[in-house]
């Protein structure tokens, strides 16, 4: 290459007269083609790039050997540097995980600064880990609790969610997870058709969805005989059993006469993940203390923690 | 130079010779890539835990790739601070040691499913494969509730898994003998699974479409998915002592 044309007289070589450029000595049916050396820049940059790649893998881990490769002069590898990154990450958040991490979550609400930490902590382990079940905003779907409103099925308080996120309800495999088992009162011939029929109208008219007829009257009987023990004789719940308020307006499963039907036939079984073997236990003491703040949280019973106000501690006991 | 040139023209002008010095640096370029991962130590890194698919999870896989969800999903965590908070620890070489072929993907319009096994329950999975809008409005992954209609029908389970042990998946005589049973006793709770747990540790045997009269293949696929990197403890102590001893990657 990098011939240029110096001796047009040169025996064997023939040179373009138009441009003085060689020709690369061959030809179809008079046509020529021209050896046009390469660009100096492009050359030179092929050239650089060479002695580049050579540099990188000295440099770099890359050369084979009979056990490993070679480790590069730099040191580098790809899990130190998550491993620094982490650790920079780490350490940026280390004096609130170190305060969360002795402080049992009782006392949280007496920590003002630690519990604003929590609760942005809580904010961003919720994204990576909730919102696939509960949504983006916590308000949940069909069959996934709402967790901004005041309605709680295991109890709305810090303590109480974190033993919920802990363990999970209906986790296969976790002994001390929530389990609650709803009757298959349809499937199981435990209730006729009729009777379910009834039961769910008397039940949408606690919360004056329905008017009351005979067949609520009817379903009376029947909610007292077989929903009463777990639900409640007002049907307000039992929270030890994870037995929903049935006379409010916030439904999981749905709140039309058709959905409570589906459900006394064959009870929809929720479940979610025992969170307590995937994350750590701050991580989990903030997602506490975020869906605590989305709010619906309860206060602590009065022995547990300082006492509420009045007005609170009321709102609490009603749900 | 002009020397260099010039002979290289002969190269460029004689086939046999070009095919012939094309051969030899290909072969510099695969001795020097490939050849060395089949004996450097950090190939595979020595973990505990890994183990054959069990035939059902095998079926559910199959499922996986007929369906062509490795076109939007990645099996495949990197080593990167953004991906490790979100999906879990980094993928270890090993816990792909056993896929044939590997899902680790390139394409991620839905997340990395490396660690998705027990992350979410059995029902969810059920109800966003047949409606993922009604769990996750944003998503665009097509419904695969077809997956419930279908009962699961897989040919000769055995022989898929003789064909595996071919290609150095170690199932044992007894892990191919038993093959269709396994199949079937993993989705039933009320079924004797035999000695299924010892053969296969971990495995996860329950109903998982919400339909215990039917063996489906949403049965097998979530089978599959709830197993998706559970079976290496990364976080253990043995598994990062491991890892902090190794470089050069």
């Amino acid at each position: 290459m990098a011939d240029t044309p110096q001796s047009p007289a040169a025996a064997g070589r023939r040179f373009d007269e138009a441009t003085q450029t060689e020709t690369v000595g061959h030809e179809w049916d008079g046509i020529e083609e021209l050896n046009t050396p390469l660009p100096r820049w492009w050359l030179w940059t092929f050239y650089a790039c060479i002695v580049f790649a050579i540099g990188y893998t000295i440099a770099y881990p890359a050369w084979p050997g009979i056990h490993s490769a070679t480790k590069g002069v730099l040191g580098w590898n790809s899990r130190e540097e998550l491993k620094t990154e982490t650790d920079v990450a780490a350490a940026a958040r280390a004096k609130a995980v170190a305060g969360l991490a002795d402080l049992p979550i009782e006392q949280l609400p007496q920590h003002p600064e630690l519990m604003r930490a929590a609760v942005a902590g809580g904010a961003a382990a919720f994204k990576v880990n909730c919102v696939q079940c509960h949504g983006a905003g916590a308000a949940g779907s069909k069959g996934y609790p709402n967790l901004n409103d005041d309605d709680w099925l295991w109890g709305g308080d810090l303590k109480t969610i974190e033993t919920t996120l802990i363990h999970g309800i209906r986790q296969p495999g976790d002994d001390e997870t929530r389990q609650s088992m709803m009757p298959n009162f349809g499937t199981d011939g435990l209730l006729d058709a009729g009777q379910i029929s009834d039961v769910a109208s008397y039940v949408l008219s606690l919360s004056g969805k329905e008017k009351p007829s005979g067949a609520t009257q009817r379903g009376a009987k029947v909610f007292a005989e077989n929903c009463a023990v777990c639900h409640g004789p007002q049907a307000k719940g039992t929270r030890e059993m994870g037995a929903p308020n049935l006379s409010d307006a916030i439904w999981l499963d749905g709140g039309t006469k058709a959905d409570l039907v589906a459900q006394i036939t064959h009870p929809h079984h929720g479940v979610m993940p025992a969170w307590g073997t995937r994350l750590d236990p701050v991580t989990i003491k903030m997602l506490a203390a975020y869906v605590h703040s989305l709010g619906g949280g309860e206060e602590f019973k009065a022995a547990d923690a300082a006492p509420a106000p009045e007005a609170e501690a009321s709102a609490a006991s009603v749900e | 130079m002009t020397s260099m040139t010039e002979r290289h023209k002969k190269l460029e002008k004689n086939i046999t010779l070009l095919g012939v010095f094309a051969f030899l640096a290909v072969t510099v370029g695969g001795i020097v890539e490939i050849a060395p991962l089949f004996w450097i130590d950090n190939t595979i890194e020595k973990v505990e835990g890994m183990r054959p698919y069990t035939p059902l999870e095998q079926a559910g896989r199959d499922i996986y790739v007929r369906e062509g969800c490795y076109v939007c999903h990645s099996q495949m965590i990197r080593p990167f601070r953004d991906e490790v908070e979100r999906y879990g620890h980094y993928s270890l070489a090993a816990e792909s040691m056993y896929d044939h072929p590997f899902q680790w993907g390139s394409e991620r319009t839905g997340p990395d499913l490396a660690r998705v096994g027990n992350r979410y329950s059995d029902s969810w999975h059920v109800q966003h494969l047949t409606d993922p809008q009604s769990v996750v409005p944003e998503s665009v992954m097509p419904k695969f509730g077809f997956l419930a209609q279908n009962d699961l029908e897989v040919h000769d389970i055995a022989a898929n898994l003789t064909a595996l042990r071919h290609v150095g998946v170690p199932y044992t005589d007894k892990d191919i003998q038993m093959a269709a049973a396994d199949l079937k006793a993993q989705a039933d709770p009320d079924a004797d699974a035999g000695d299924l747990l010892q053969r296969y540790p971990k495995a996860q045997i329950r109903d998982f479409d919400g339909n215990p009269k039917r063996l489906t293949e949403m049965d097998a696929l979530v089978a599959y998915l709830q197993m998706l990197g559970t079976l290496v403890d990364v976080n253990g102590a043995s598994a990062q002592e491991e890892l902090a001893s190794e470089h050069s990657r």
